[in-house]
């Protein structure tokens, strides 16, 4: 896969120190990450690869047989499954929106001139140093409980009903939990590449005669492409795997509402015991990553280049 | 960079910053303020704010009822262990694809990357059998070897995109007056990179401290880091908020003061070296 | 001490041949410099004599001994990198101590040699500095000081001057020199600017697309150029090439001038032209003259020449510096 990040602009051409001492000591010096990692990635994926293929339960040792396709066709014929897939991809592009919009939005904030901007940033980075655990939990209990949450509070004040919202809009309530965690770092990205656009472009637009939201769409927005990718690529990796959220709040329900692709897995290894079947869902998910993958690639490789 | 804005924008956007910044941070505050209060007030309607009974009892309890200084103990070891084991595989590593670099360099630092891509459910079960099979279940030392190999990719690349900021006639110039290359690893570069190594080293101290997914699974009561101690409070018998919110306080704090105190170099790790 | 002798050296770069062969003889207590356009090998053909590139073949001596295999420290000698390769972290004093401590010499010896090497440099009051807190030429005497304390057997320099601003390159171009009468220990310096080159070499090695042009004295170069190119490179302004019948009639395909070997006359001569621009120096003036028949010749006139733009005037070469080459640039003697 391609990655967005800058190549720093060599200093001169001789940087590349070559001898052939030093090269071999830097391939010395990188095999063991290489090794590591290799081994990380075929080690565990073969395996898992290969217990996919198996009809094997932890709770039944000793019984464990060649089950051909089975796993497969089970698990993909499951409705959960579908329901998993859709939520997966629910909350990506659910966190994704919000975090973009509303960070694009908070960056162009924070980018003012105002008093106390340093004690701002501090609150808006916060909610990135927290634990999911924690931040799901904390939400879950004392903002979103129907009885006791600061919500249910607010509701009532203003005469409504109190909305149970994990029960009833589990996925929303999920997804606006780990919004609130990616919000500060799709800021933070946006900040830092709005800063160091020129202030002499944005004066030069301005006599050009560009106003605030011309200059917005020809000038910044542009100047930000570039981190709005890296926003997206680099959210995308963790927000396809999240998983202690959905643990500590619904425990994937109610039913299979809340349950992405992760959560089913988990929910099939280690509470069914049903390794082949985890497995085989395992692999699914490692196709349907690179399928991601692939297609954020296409989409976004022409900000790259530039 | 002088630009004029009049004093009333400034205040506007003051006030508009202020008050959306302390409405993202306000569950933060207000789980610290819950964790004082009774459990009584906690949950007390209309809520409480500023003017309760402050208690520390709820910490007391947290302590004695689940033994938080354990779990703050893994949580260290687990993260400082991870990521200074993966600093040092990776410093020479980074160092090699940097400065000895190769037709394949790029294609090398993509492909660690990529694995980042891999789902850890893929790889959930194996690894979950590799660990029972070793004794690895709820320990330290298995978390340590997790959570290295997930955080290696993103220390290299870290690490590279610094290095490469270093002019390579730097490291000649050592190499002419007569430095090994450990000693010009050691003496020369290392301290160089001061202030890349330890934004690598915030970044990911952070992120090991918060991951959830391989601590939750491989860890039980003996080794489980804060993560895990916190998710033991989503049982029922754990809806007390008070308790609730001082464990979490107890639990997000380290990281949270860590954080605030060395924003610059977080802001930098943060964009990976990839937003100037 | 410092002789270093190239045979046969070549360097390749994949399938490209940035130094396809080379020769080359520097004796003990030489100023050598390396000359030519960016891109023609010049920085690379030091940083082969410094082990920081692997030769493709070829071997390097240097004091009599085989030094072709050995890494960079153990050649005995010491290199001023361009951008000065200073080591930010560290004060004047240890980035001036970095080699002896890196040969493990007791902290007294050291000590000594650092206060030498700073006295010479003028650098005694600024040793606790860090290299950000210096200015330019500073930085440049420290990298300096930085060589001269392993009493090398010789000195590299990578275009040390090219990132000072000019009047400080003129004064560390005389303290180079200087520094090289007081140690007399050999130095190769590699520049593109040909005039570091005639003012510190007593050798210049002319250097295009990898290969050697011409080998000599400045003043050799200058008054008998092996070839266009090095007749081209050497000398400001730049000489003055006219092909076609006038060269002819010298039996040349192209015939060289220098713009100081050009008399000047507002009467008669044997050339006509109008001056396009006139540059008016005060010690000299420099014409740029129209020449009927020929092209744009620059003229050099010591002292002021009241000519301006659009005025006629007559030009005659001197005969005793007219340059001949032949169709392939070679010089006719």
């Amino acid at each position: 896969m391609r990655v967005p990040f800058s190549e720093p602009r060599r200093l001169h051409t001789g940087d590349a120190m070559a001898t052939l001492h030093t090269r071999s000591a830097a391939r010395l010096m990188i095999a063991p990450s290489v090794l590591l990692l290799l081994a990380w990635m075929i080690v565990p994926l073969a395996m898992t690869l290969y217990f996919s293929l198996l009809r094997y339960n932890l709770l039944m040792p000793g019984m464990e047989e060649f089950a051909g396709l089975t796993n497969y066709t089970y698990f993909l014929t499951d409705p959960a499954f579908f329901q998993a897939i859709f939520n997966t991809l629910a909350i990506v592009l659910g966190v994704l929106f919000i975090t973009v919009v509303g960070g694009t939005a908070l960056a162009l904030l924070l980018d003012q001139p105002m008093f106390g901007q340093g004690i701002v940033r501090i609150l808006v980075i916060a909610p990135f140093l927290i634990m999911p655990t924690v931040a799901a939990l904390v939400w879950k209990n004392m903002f979103m409980n129907p009885v006791n949450g600061l919500f249910a509070w607010l509701a009532k004040l203003l005469g409504l009903q109190p909305f149970d919202f994990l029960a009833n809009a589990p996925l929303l309530s999920i997804i606006l939990i780990v919004a609130w965690q990616w919000l500060p770092f799709a800021t933070l990205i946006l900040l830092t590449a709005l800063q160091s656009l020129d202030e002499e472009q944005k004066e030069a637009a301005q006599m050009d005669g560009a106003g605030a939201v011309s200059r917005f769409i020809y000038l910044v927005l542009p100047h930000l492409s570039r981190a709005i990718t890296v926003v997206i690529l680099i959210q995308t990796i963790f927000l396809l795997s999240v998983f202690a959220e959905i643990l500590v709040t619904t425990n994937g329900g109610p039913g299979t509402q809340s349950t992405n692709l992760t959560f089913l897995v988990y929910a099939q290894a280690l509470l069914q015991f049903d390794v082949g079947g985890a497995s085989a869902g395992g692999i699914i998910a490692v196709i349907l990553a690179n399928i991601v993958a692939f297609f954020l690639m296409r989409m976004i490789g022409k900000t790259l280049e530039a | 960079m002088a630009r004029n804005v009049s004093t009333g924008r400034k205040l506007i956007t003051t006030v508009v910053a202020w008050t959306i910044g302390i409405l993202i941070f306000f569950p933060i505050l207000w789980t610290f303020l819950t964790s004082f209060k009774t459990e009584a007030q906690a949950i007390a309607s209309p809520p409480v704010f500023l003017f309760f009974d402050w208690t520390t009892e709820n910490y007391a309890e947290v302590q004695s009822r689940s033994d938080y200084l354990k779990h703050f103990m893994n949580s260290v070891i687990v993260s400082f262990g991870s990521t200074l084991l993966g600093l040092l595989i990776a410093i020479p590593s980074a160092w090699a694809m940097a400065f000895s670099p190769t037709k394949r360099t790029k294609d090398v630092l993509m492909w660690m990357l990529s694995t980042k891509m891999m789902p850890p459910v893929g790889v959930l079960v194996p690894m979950y059998l590799i660990f029972r099979n070793w004794g690895l279940l709820d320990t330290r030392t298995g978390l340590v070897i997790v959570l290295t190999l997930i955080n290696l990719p993103i220390i290299i690349w870290m690490l590279y995109t610094y290095f490469k900021e270093i002019p390579g006639e730097i490291l000649e110039a050592a190499r002419m007056d007569g430095a090994s290359l450990s000693k010009e690893i050691i003496y020369v570069l290392t301290p160089m990179a001061i202030p890349g190594i330890a934004s690598t080293l915030l970044l990911n101290i952070i992120l090991a401290w918060n991951e959830a997914f391989w601590t939750l699974n491989l860890s039980a009561a003996k080794a489980a880091p804060l993560t895990a101690f916190i998710a033991s409070y989503s049982s029922p018998e754990g809806l007390f908020y008070a308790k609730l919110s001082a464990a979490s306080t107890m639990a997000i704090a380290p990281i949270l003061i860590l954080g605030w105190f060395s924003q610059k170099q977080l802001v930098r790790g943060l964009t990976f070296g990839a937003v100037k | 001490m410092g002789s270093i002798t190239l045979k046969n050296v070549s360097k390749v770069f994949g399938a490209h041949a940035v130094i396809p062969s080379i020769d080359l003889d520097i004796t003990d207590g030489e100023f050598v410099v390396f000359v030519g356009p960016s891109g023609c090998g010049k920085s690379t053909l030091l940083r082969l004599i410094a082990g920081l590139e692997d030769v493709s073949d070829g071997e390097i001596v240097i004091d009599g001994r085989n030094a072709t295999e050995l890494p960079p420290a153990k050649r005995g000698l010491s290199m001023v990198f361009q951008s000065y390769a200073l080591y930010p972290h560290m004060s004047v004093r240890s980035n001036i101590a970095f080699p002896l401590k890196m040969a493990g010499e007791d902290k007294a010896t050291i000590d000594k040699k650092v206060q030498d090497a700073a006295r010479v440099l003028n650098l005694t009051d600024y040793l606790d500095r860090k290299p950000r807190q210096l200015s330019g030429g500073q930085r440049q005497r420290v990298a300096i000081g930085r060589a001269i304390v392993r009493q090398p057997g010789a000195f590299l320099f990578d275009e040390p001057l090219s990132n000072l601003d000019a009047a400080l390159r003129v004064n560390m171009r005389l303290e180079i020199s200087q520094l090289h009468q007081q140690l007399k220990t050999t130095m190769v310096y590699v520049t593109h600017d040909q005039v570091e080159a005639m003012t510190m070499a007593d050798k210049i090695v002319v250097l295009n697309r990898g290969r050697i042009e011409q080998v000599g004295s400045p003043l050799d170069l200058y008054r008998r150029p092996d070839n266009l190119f090095v007749a081209g490179f050497i000398g400001s302004p730049r000489m003055n090439f006219i092909s076609g019948a006038p060269a002819a009639d010298h039996g040349a395909h192209t015939i060289g001038i220098r713009p100081e070997h050009i008399a000047l006359s507002t009467d008669q001569g044997i050339w006509r032209g109008t001056v396009g621009v006139a540059e008016h120096l005060g010690s000299d003036t420099f014409l740029h003259v129209n020449a009927d028949g020929i092209g744009t010749l620059t003229a050099r006139v010591g002292g002021d020449f009241a000519v301006t733009h659009g005025d006629q005037v007559f030009l005659t070469p001197d005969p005793q510096h007219l340059h001949r080459f032949d169709e392939k640039g070679m010089a006719i003697r």
